[in-house]
């Protein structure tokens, strides 16, 4: 893999987001608004203060999923996978310069949702702001990642988007922002074990009420990042450079 | 190592020997075989369906095949280092279509570490100057295609493997874009260039001539024309075919 390759790639990603500006209106409004949405249903501080965060990273985690999986299944049947797979890119290059630009824009969604959330909507935050930006940028990169793995199990544009409730739904129900997990029947806690979701939820939990970086934060992100990974091989690993 | 020794390269860029490919439950190509020499232009012609596009793929490295071997430039198709040395313009443009013509080649420069100056080059050479800042979406047809065949060209390839890069094009374009082949081929480029539009078969130094997954014959236009008798290339492409058919009975 290149360095220089990885970051062209990240470039080329942007400027197809530059030109489209209504894609990334809607990645930053959509979770803007449902936030405010969420404030005023809820209208109790302490719900909000325990709901919000968790949101803040269960939203770039799905935004970037789907945006993520509809990409990379322009680009496998938009033929310009099959050019760049004739071209001394590896497949890394491709899948970390999806993560960066996706990264990048997570940032610019946490930003202006946080924003928003601690000015506006009187979220009450324990810990540090930076550190909840952080896990919610891994968030995003989990569904970047996440997104990338699922394109290769997609044939079509409407079977990518059903992939996203498959994926994510079931993550979201087990990964306690409903119930909490401690409380499920013991064979839904051990699925939730398992998913990532749980700890990205977790880890938001803990920023939200410990003013430090506490043990369990750290394992959480470690978990996330690890999947991250994990995804990003796996997706490796379905990129072809020969087809049938 | 296979060191590329410029001295003396092998005088056939693609060597293709009993190559099979079967693609969805088909034969799509029958044990062909033929070379392709360096420094010329070959047409390879034949109807929609017959094997040009998996033949194609499997020469750029793309294609599962099931058997054979396809060489390219000395080394076996699909070799890392000939991510550099092979340019490639699939039937359907292959080009981002959200943004613009420079930036799409921006980005492929990149990728084959192409010098900068080249995406100016192969946007005069494909005749798209008065559109480098259009978005490619609102290109036409035979804009777009011109777009995928001018990052084929960016690094200076030594092999140009076009599918069918003149669908849609004036004559006048058209008549450019052969002239821009045989100037490449002039200064050493090989050209491979699928068609079904038999007048551009008239412009290749050698002709390949596709039906039903097999090679009906594979010569130059003028000794086709001597074996068959006929002055058309049409005309030629329907003798062989009949040819074919008898020897077969």
């Amino acid at each position: 893999m290149s360095v220089g390759v990885t970051l062209a790639t990240t470039r080329r990603i942007l400027s197809q987001l530059r030109h489209d500006h209504r894609t990334v209106g809607l990645i930053v409004g959509v979770p803007s608004l449902l936030m405010i949405l969420l404030r005023y249903v809820l209208d109790q501080p302490g719900m909000f203060d325990r709901v919000g965060p968790m949101l803040l990273g269960v939203f770039p985690l799905i935004i970037m999923f789907v945006v993520t999986s509809v990409g990379t299944l322009r680009e496998r049947s938009g033929g310009t996978l099959e050019r760049l797979m004739t071209m001394p890119l590896g497949k890394l290059d491709l899948l970390l310069g999806y993560a960066l630009a996706f990264g990048l824009v997570s940032l610019l969604q946490v930003g202006v949702v946080l924003a928003l959330s601690l000015t506006w909507l009187d979220l009450d935050l324990a810990g540090p702001v930076g550190v909840l930006v952080a896990a919610a940028v891994l968030c995003a990169l989990l569904g970047v990642a996440l997104g990338l793995l699922a394109s290769a199990f997609a044939r079509t544009e409407f079977q990518a988007v059903q992939l996203m409730p498959a994926f994510v739904l079931p993550q979201a129900l087990l990964c306690g922002l409903f119930v909490p997990r401690d409380q499920m029947a013991g064979w839904l806690e051990a699925i939730s074990a398992v998913l990532p979701l749980s700890y990205a939820v977790e880890a938001m939990q803990q920023v939200t009420q410990e003013s430090g970086v506490t043990g369990t934060l750290l394992a959480d992100i470690a978990v996330i990042a690890g999947c991250t990974l994990l995804a990003l091989g796996l997706g490796a690993a379905t990129l072809r450079r020969r087809t049938p | 190592m296979m060191n590329s020794t410029a001295a003396d390269p092998p005088p056939t860029a693609v060597s293709v020997r009993d190559l099979r490919v079967r693609r969805g439950g088909r034969d799509v190509l029958r044990g062909i075989g033929f070379d392709v020499p360096r420094g010329s232009v070959v047409g390879l012609l034949g109807p929609s369906g017959c094997g040009k596009t998996t033949l194609i793929r499997a020469i750029v490295g793309v294609q599962i095949v099931r058997g054979g071997t396809v060489t390219v430039l000395g080394r076996p198709a699909g070799h890392p280092e000939l991510r550099r040395l092979v340019g490639y313009a699939t039937q359907n443009p292959a080009v981002y279509t959200d943004i613009t013509v420079t930036e799409n080649l921006r980005y492929f420069a990149s990728v084959l570490g192409a010098p900068r100056g080249d995406v100016r080059r192969v946007i005069d050479e494909v005749g798209l100057g008065r559109h480098r800042d259009q978005v490619a979406a609102t290109l036409s047809g035979g804009q777009l295609s011109r777009l995928s065949l001018a990052v084929a060209l960016l690094g200076r390839p030594e092999l140009l493997v076009l599918d069918e890069p003149t669908v849609g094009l004036d004559p006048l374009l058209r008549q450019e874009l052969w002239e821009l082949f045989g100037e490449l081929a002039a200064g050493g480029t090989t050209l491979l260039v699928s068609s079904h539009v038999m007048d551009e078969a008239a412009r290749c130094r050698r002709l390949l001539l596709m039906r039903e997954g097999a090679i009906l014959a594979d010569d130059a236009p003028d000794a086709l024309r001597a074996r068959t008798g006929a002055d058309d290339l049409e005309e030629v492409f329907l003798r062989l075919i009949s040819q074919h058919v008898e020897a077969a009975s």
